[in-house]
């Protein structure tokens, strides 16, 4: 089956600063895949080459087997690729049904002042995430009431809802204690049961271990390594990530 | 189904029972809902004091003499929410009524005329939207510069020279009623609750409040920033324009050098009301709450013939108690 994404050969330069030097990269429908490395290997500058922040200087980027290049991640949201940034993009005033339905209102007329449909929205948000998420908080909260685990599951949950083929998050739980943690964990599982794929930027290697189907070692710009997760262990990857012996 | 998932994770808070006790125990209650307390309390004081305050002529007064803050608090409201704030008003206010007053003794008749003191508003605010959104100057610094343009505008539209409009329309407007209720506040609070609707029940009021609340998220999320923030003070505008409107019915004429302390009762009315002033949040009904409460300050001061020299202490006091207690808010 064609991958979700499929990257080779990507090369992007800063100026003199080679960022990336030959990325390499599979995410297929249903899986986790952990992309690793040290800090500065190049991880968020290849999401951003694929989210169309940046644009690779050169190599491939395929979206379901067809080549792309998007000019914005607006771009990139419009064909189901979306990214839970770290700052989670929720507005903490609003309640959890309107987070969930922002800028994608349901209404009814025409024009500015479109009127909403509450009930639609409440009634759906609670099922899509009540679906999805094992700690569903009350959907008309506000966000600022939320936990951390709640809001990300939130994040998680909304860029998963909207159709998405492929989901990408940079460091989903570093801000998490050991629960909360638990709970995006589940949610990424349910995810995966969906179809979506999942491409999931982290530095804890347990999480990763736990989690992810297929690991991918970014080192000096460079993809210098790739397993499926039950064919690797811990020491291979630290080795790998730190310039050892692969 | 949902109630099964509700598990382990959920903190305690975000279960709270729902009924009044457990509320009356969350200071983040008092401080959401200073305005609608304090009028209260105010209210009792007052009518404790002197019979006269509770009774429907008094109240109506009081409402009417509240109508044109009502108005320019709704306004204030629009710009606030985003994060903005709107000190030209003071200057708009007497531009768009010398607008309205030379547009209807110039002959226009009076539909054209209010129609052109809502434009003359709404031109001003435009202004400030454009200057604010896409000059990106800081609100408060664009508003203030609007201030002084507007103020010197007017005064030389006019000639320095203030001039009454005599107007039947205009005295049926200011002294009319439908039974018992007065047109003219029933005009503020029609905006006021138009105001609250646009807030809670439309999808561009979600993103004025997006783009307030939380603004790098609202452009991730793809809401249009400058655009949403244009459109709020092009909407303040407007309600000033009509608050000119208001001013002249109820003045009988427009007066260019025009001082109004409304400027700070309107931003006053606002943060009373618990609405925050780095925005994201829009509490109507708090600010007609707040607009209410300072000028029940006023009506019962005069009632009890307090010197009104210790008005504008009071009222500073308030609004100094609410931004207190305001620090109690959820
Ligand atoms: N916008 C940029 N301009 C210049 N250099 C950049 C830019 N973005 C990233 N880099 C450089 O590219 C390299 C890879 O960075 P990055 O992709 O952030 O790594 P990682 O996310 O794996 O820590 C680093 O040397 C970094 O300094
Ligand atoms: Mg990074």
């Amino acid at each position: 089956m064609t991958p979700v994404l499929d990257i080779r050969d990507v090369r992007k330069s800063f100026g003199a600063v080679e960022a990336l030097r030959g990325a390499e990269l599979l995410c297929p429908a249903g899986e986790v895949t952990a992309l690793v490395g040290d800090n500065g290997a190049g991880k968020s500058t290849l999401i951003r080459c694929i989210t169309g922040v940046h644009a690779p200087d050169s190599g491939s980027i395929s979206f379901r087997g067809e080549a792309v290049a998007f000019s914005s991640p607006t771009d990139a949201r419009a064909r189901g690729i979306e990214t839970v940034y770290q700052d989670l993009a929720l507005i903490e005033d609003l309640a959890v049904w309107q987070n969930m339905y922002l800028n994608r209102e349901l209404t009814r007329g025409f024009g500015p002042f479109r009127w909403l449909e509450r009930r639609r929205m409440i009634d759906e948000t609670q099922t899509r995430l009540g679906r999805l998420l094992v700690n569903m908080p009350p959907v008309r909260a506000k966000v600022r009431r939320l936990s951390g685990g709640q809001r990300q599951s939130i994040a998680i949950g909304r860029a998963a809802s909207w159709g998405s083929s492929l989901v990408i998050m940079d460091e989903p739980t570093a801000a998490l204690g050991l629960r909360e943690r638990g709970a995006v964990e589940t949610l990424i599982g349910n995810l995966r049961g969906e179809g979506i794929a999942q491409l999931i930027i982290s530095h804890d290697l347990e999480q990763v271990m736990r989690i992810s189907d297929s690991i991918w070692v970014m080192r000096g710009g460079r993809t210098i390594a790739n397993w499926r997760t039950k064919d690797v262990d811990r020491t291979r990857i630290v080795a790998a990530i730190a310039g050892g012996t692969v | 189904m949902a109630r099964r998932n509700y598990v382990s994770i959920v903190k305690t808070e975000t279960l709270k029972s729902t009924g009044i006790a457990p509320k009356l125990r969350d200071p983040g209650f008092w401080g959401d809902n200073a305005a609608v307390i304090g009028l209260i309390v105010i209210g009792a004081i007052f009518s404790m004091l002197t019979p006269y305050f509770l009774t429907w002529a008094n109240i109506s007064d009081l409402l009417v003499s509240a109508s044109i803050l009502l108005v320019l608090a709704t306004a204030q409201q629009f710009a606030i929410v985003t994060g903005g704030i709107d000190l030209s008003i003071a200057g708009n206010l007497p531009w768009a009524a010398v607008v309205f007053g030379l547009a209807y003794n110039g002959g226009l008749g009076m539909g054209v005329s209010i129609i052109a003191a809502i434009l003359a508003g709404t031109l001003v605010g435009a202004v400030n939207g454009l200057v604010i959104a896409k000059l990106k100057v800081n609100d408060f610094i664009a508003t203030l510069g609007m201030l002084g343009v507007m103020n010197g505008v007017a005064l030389i539209v006019s000639d320095g020279q203030s001039f009454s409009v005599n107007s039947h329309f205009l005295q049926a407007l200011a002294l009319g009623s439908i039974g018992p209720v007065r047109y003219f506040y029933l005009i503020a609070l029609l905006i006021a609750a138009g105001a609250h609707l646009v807030f809670t029940h439309t999808a561009f009021g979600t993103h004025v409040l997006a783009t307030g609340g939380n603004r790098e998220a609202a452009r991730n999320m793809g809401i249009p920033v400058s655009r949403m923030r244009i459109a709020v003070y092009i909407i303040d505008g407007a309600l000033v324009g009509l608050a000119a409107v208001l001013l002249v019915a109820r003045t009988g004429g427009s007066d260019p050098s025009l001082q109004t302390s409304e400027l700070l009762t309107s931003i006053a009315s606002v943060v009373l009301g618990g609405s925050s002033l780095f925005g994201g949040r829009a509490a109507v009904v708090g600010t007609v709450a707040g607009a209410l409460v300072l000028t029940t300050l006023l009506n019962g001061f005069t009632l009890l013939q307090v010197s009104e020299f210790y008005q504008p202490i009071a009222v500073g006091i308030v609004v100094i108690a609410a931004a207190v207690l305001s620090r109690l808010q959820r």
